[in-house]
């Protein structure tokens, strides 16, 4: 993201929304939220939609085995083949999607950065049920900025930010990006389509 | 009434018959050069401009397919003797491989004939060599040459295979000194090929035929050529081997002669990239070595006229793989817009070869009288105005000729026919708006025309 | 990634193209092993199988790709054209591009069909194979099945064994290992040997015992008996003895040599039975990896705009 900043050259109001602690905290909740409502960790089965959600999955399996001490099994889904887009853009990368275990019957954690439209979840619940008849399908998400385009709403919400069409919500990880936090940018660079980051 | 006049006034004369080249004015008188000289009188003449244009006399072409009998959806004699003024060819020779073949006395009178009534071009005829074009039976060459005159014969479209039939038509011309006319490729080694082969035709897929295709045939004839005595014209030479060794032959005093297709000078093998099938000819286009061999045998005489090898095809024949496509390039209205800008224009040969190459190398190929030839007093009337000072975008859908297989279709060219004179009359004229152009072209393009 | 329009040869391909190709196959091979072997990647496009020439393997593996990806596939068997008989090539195009269709790919045994189709129409062109020239499918899918079998491609010494010179598999592959790093030795008689064949830049050798202690890789070519009637080699039998890999000769090749052949084999021609068998042989993942290479190949063109 900061190459392409750099590469257009808009200036851009930043804004923190979130900092290292306040992501702990979240995730921390989710995790205990969706044991909560899942009595325990027994057949659930996390998926991380890719990219940054692969990580938020491996966190929130990482506090459910701290507290349940039950390992969860943890998947990565690339919901590339799965877009409603495709034709009107450049295609975009394909890369592997591994689920570990047979989802029929398990309640399934998918688990993305930033709910948006909602057609990334709706592309990655067409995937998963390419896989099984899972139990059930429940999604859990940090940020929901709301402006949804399908009716689809979480589960798991690690914090609610209204924004407007055009802002962008950046969400950093420490294993990807070296640091933990949210950023909302008020100002979009022209001709970029918002969408195109939802979800990675 | 006496004759017509016509005063070609204003141009720069270069005539390679007679070494002309310098300002003058021609005065023809009927069908023939009456005076030429500095401030000829204009009473009762009809004047051509040629102001800032090259006089040149007309060109010959040794080689073009006509298609009449047989084809006349691709060409008519008629069409083709107009594609040839416009091209500059005020004499053309068309080739047997018709349908029928022009093999004996009745359809040769058939073509003459059309030819004349067309009184476009003149049009003479290569006679078969073997009856059918079969190469089996020796046509009646003899009748042909005593009651037309036809004295050069050929089977052009493919070789002569058997050794033995060549000497024997080689041997039995003799009775009137008549010309034979090879077309040289060893059939087996040329079977299946669809373009010359070698690095290019590999990395295309593409069948090869060799150079020794060719090579193997143009040796066997210069031997059976010196055996015979005969007077040899190889056509459509297309090697750097086969320019050695007619150069070779000559030297050793064979009577052997060789032609050229403009597009074997400007062409190889290297531009059937796009599987372009305009490109598709026989013999194909060589390696750019080959090129350079040509153009150097070109500039020492070494070959002696420049053909088009006119070949008109459908768009049937053409639109087609590159596996099924035929050979054969149309050539007649392109060849001088060609070769000026490709090879002139940019230094690679000197105007007055490249104009010998079309005027006096295809007379002596034919064995004509020098002296009546040419731009110069009592010559028949055939002259041509060039404008080397042009710029245009060169279009097969305006031509005359019956078929679009151009491979120069729409290339810039620098020079144009401007006008033909054919035994005195003026029997084409380019509508070109000329004052135009000129103005938009400038002033240093024209001081680069007066240094030509 | 932006696709190019059409699929001609691997010459039009930069490394990194490759790469693209290969990683993404490696995405989508995943498909082929799951209960549902279908995603909905490329629903609603529609390709079709414009075969000139028997073919019934690249064909069905095309055919697998483009279904396994949600797109509509026609199968048009089409007669050998020629200007005497039947519809010309272009008018087939044309009536395809009627149709729109959104791919057209195409096997011919004319080369340059399919550059001549990707000029006449707006579909994108896929070249499965044209006469002597290219079959870049092919060499994608055995770059594929290499690196799957070696780790990597670059570096590895490969002998590409037999008939190269009526060979498109041969010419292709060249040009791909080349393009990836591996270093190429083309092995055959004399007369199989296209012309210009120095200005490739791989190696040539007509002694493939000589070939054989120092190659990874030994790449099979179908040998085809209408060679041996145009004069090419005297028989079948001196042939295989002088080029057909057997099992003398793979004991004398390094351990671990990978053995690769585009298929259908001809059993005891230019591969003995024994090492047909041999699980060395990877033809079996050539085709298996064929189907995820051409998924990449279709995604790359019909996936994007």
């Amino acid at each position: 993201m900061c190459a392409l900043e750099e590469m257009t050259g808009v200036s851009k109001e930043s804004v923190r929304v979130m900092e290292e602690p306040d992501i702990k905290r979240a995730l921390n909740r989710i995790a205990h939220e969706i044991m909560e409502k899942n009595r325990g960790a027994q057949d659930l089965c996390i998926i991380g939609i890719r990219t940054r959600g692969v990580y938020m999955a491996e966190r929130i399996a990482g506090i459910i085995r701290e507290v349940e001490g039950v390992a969860v099994p943890v998947g990565t889904l690339d919901i590339a083949m799965y877009r409603d887009d495709i034709g009107t853009k450049p295609s975009p990368e394909v890369r592997s999607t591994d689920i570990p275990c047979d989802v029929t019957g398990m309640s399934v954690i998918l688990v993305d950065d930033v709910l948006f439209t909602g057609r990334s979840a709706r592309a990655a619940m067409d995937a998963v049920i390419d896989f099984g008849r899972p139990h059930s399908i429940q999604l859990a998400v940090l940020i929901d900025r709301g402006h949804r385009e399908l009716p689809i709403r979480a589960d798991y919400v690690g914090k609610n930010i209204p924004t407007s069409r055009t802002e962008k919500v950046r969400v950093a990880l420490r294993e990807l990006d070296g640091t933990d936090a949210v950023d909302r940018d008020s100002q979009e660079p022209e001709g970029l389509d918002s969408s195109v980051r939802e979800g990675s | 009434m006496s004759a017509q006049r016509l005063l070609i006034r204003g141009g720069r004369l270069l005539c390679p018959f007679t070494g002309l080249d310098g300002p003058g004015e021609i005065l023809v008188v009927g069908e023939r050069v009456q005076a030429i000289g500095e401030n000829l009188p204009d009473e009762g003449a009809r004047v051509l401009g040629a102001e800032g244009l090259l006089v040149s006399p007309g060109f010959t072409d040794l080689h073009v397919h006509l298609r009449e009998p047989g084809r006349e959806d691709e060409e008519t004699i008629a069409s083709g003797a107009e594609a040839a003024l416009r091209g500059g060819f005020t004499t053309v020779c068309c080739m047997p491989n018709t349908d029928p073949a022009i093999d004996c006395v009745p359809v040769a009178e058939a073509v003459l004939r059309q030819a004349a009534v067309a009184g476009k071009a003149e049009v003479r005829v290569v006679g078969a060599l073997t009856k059918g074009r079969r190469g089996q039976e020796l046509a009646e060459m003899g009748l042909m040459w005593r009651k037309l005159g036809i004295s050069a014969f050929s089977d052009d479209g493919c070789g002569v295979a058997d050794a033995l039939l060549m000497r024997r038509a080689m041997e039995y011309v003799r009775i009137f000194d008549g010309l034979i006319i090879s077309h040289c490729e060893e059939p087996s080694l040329a079977r299946g090929g669809q373009m010359h082969e070698g690095y290019h035709s590999t990395r295309l897929g593409l069948r090869g035929i060799p150079a020794a295709a060719e090579e193997v045939m143009v040796a066997r004839d210069l031997i059976l050529a010196e055996l015979t005595g005969v007077r040899l014209h190889i056509a459509h030479i297309s090697t750097a081997h086969s320019v050695e060794m007619v150069r070779i032959a000559k030297q050793r005093g064979v009577r052997v002669t060789a032609e050229v297709t403009p597009h074997h000078l400007i062409f190889s093998d290297e531009d059937l990239a796009e599987y372009g099938t305009d490109l598709k000819v026989n013999p194909p286009l060589r390696s750019a070595a080959d090129r350079e061999a040509l153009r150097e045998g070109l500039a020492d005489r070494t070959i002696d006229a420049i053909a088009t090898d006119h070949a008109p095809h459908s768009r049937e024949e053409k639109e087609v793989e590159f596996d099924g496509a035929s050979f054969g390039a149309i050539g007649m209205e392109s060849a001088w817009p060609a070769l000026y800008t490709h090879l002139v224009d940019t230094g690679i040969l000197a105007l007055q070869d490249v104009l010998a190459a079309l005027t006096c190398g295809p007379a002596r190929v034919l064995g004509l009288e020098p002296d009546a030839l040419g731009l110069r007093e009592g010559a028949r009337a055939d002259i041509l105005l060039l404008d080397c000072d042009d710029d245009y975008e060169l279009a097969a859908a305006g031509f005359a000729s019956l078929s679009r297989n151009c491979p120069f279709d729409g290339q810039r060219m620098r020079s144009r026919v401007a006008a033909t004179v054919q035994s005195g009359a003026i029997k084409y004229q380019s509508d070109k708006p000329r004052a135009a152009v000129r103005q938009k072209t400038g002033s240093k393009r024209g001081a680069r025309s007066a240094a030509v | 990634m932006r696709g190019p329009l059409s699929l001609i040869d691997i010459d039009q391909l930069s490394s990194e193209d490759i790469q693209w190709i290969l990683e993404t196959a490696e995405s989508f091979e995943e498909v082929s092993t799951r209960a549902i072997k279908k995603v909905p990647t490329l629903r609603g496009k529609t390709v079709v199988n414009l075969f000139y020439e028997a073919s019934t393997r690249t064909r069905l593996s095309f055919e697998v790709a483009a279904k396994r990806l949600s797109a509509d596939v026609l199968n048009f068997a089409a007669q050998q054209s020629s200007v005497s008989k039947g519809e010309s090539l272009k008018d087939t195009a044309l009536t395809l591009e009627a149709m729109g269709v959104d791919a057209i790919i195409v096997r011919h045994s004319s080369a340059g069909a399919p550059h001549l189709l990707s000029l006449w129409v707006e579909p994108r062109i896929i070249n499965a194979g044209d006469g002597m020239h290219a079959h870049p499918t092919q060499a994608l899918l055995d770059l594929y099945s290499l690196r799957k079998a070696r780790g990597d491609v670059a570096g590895c010494r490969v002998a590409l064994v037999g008939d190269i010179a009526h060979s498109r598999v041969a010419r292709s592959d060249l040009q791909a290992f080349s393009k990836m790093g591996a270093e190429v030795t083309l092995v055959g008689p004399p007369t199989l040997m296209p012309a210009g064949v120095e200005r490739f830049g791989a190696k040539v050798s007509h002694d493939l015992d000589e070939v054989i202690p120092d190659c990874d890789v030994l790449y099979m070519l179908r040998v085809q008996l209408e060679r041996q009637a145009e004069g090419l080699f005297p028989d079948l039998r001196e042939y295989s003895e002088l080029y057909g890999l057997n099992s003398d000769r793979m004991r004398r090749a390094p351990r671990d040599v990978v053995v690769m052949h585009p298929g259908p084999m001809n059993r005891g021609v230019e591969i003995s039975a024994e090492v047909a068998d041999d699980p060395r042989n990877i033809v079996t993942d050539q085709v298996v990896n064929g189907v995820a290479v051409r998924m990449a190949v279709l995604y790359m063109m019909l996936g994007g705009d």
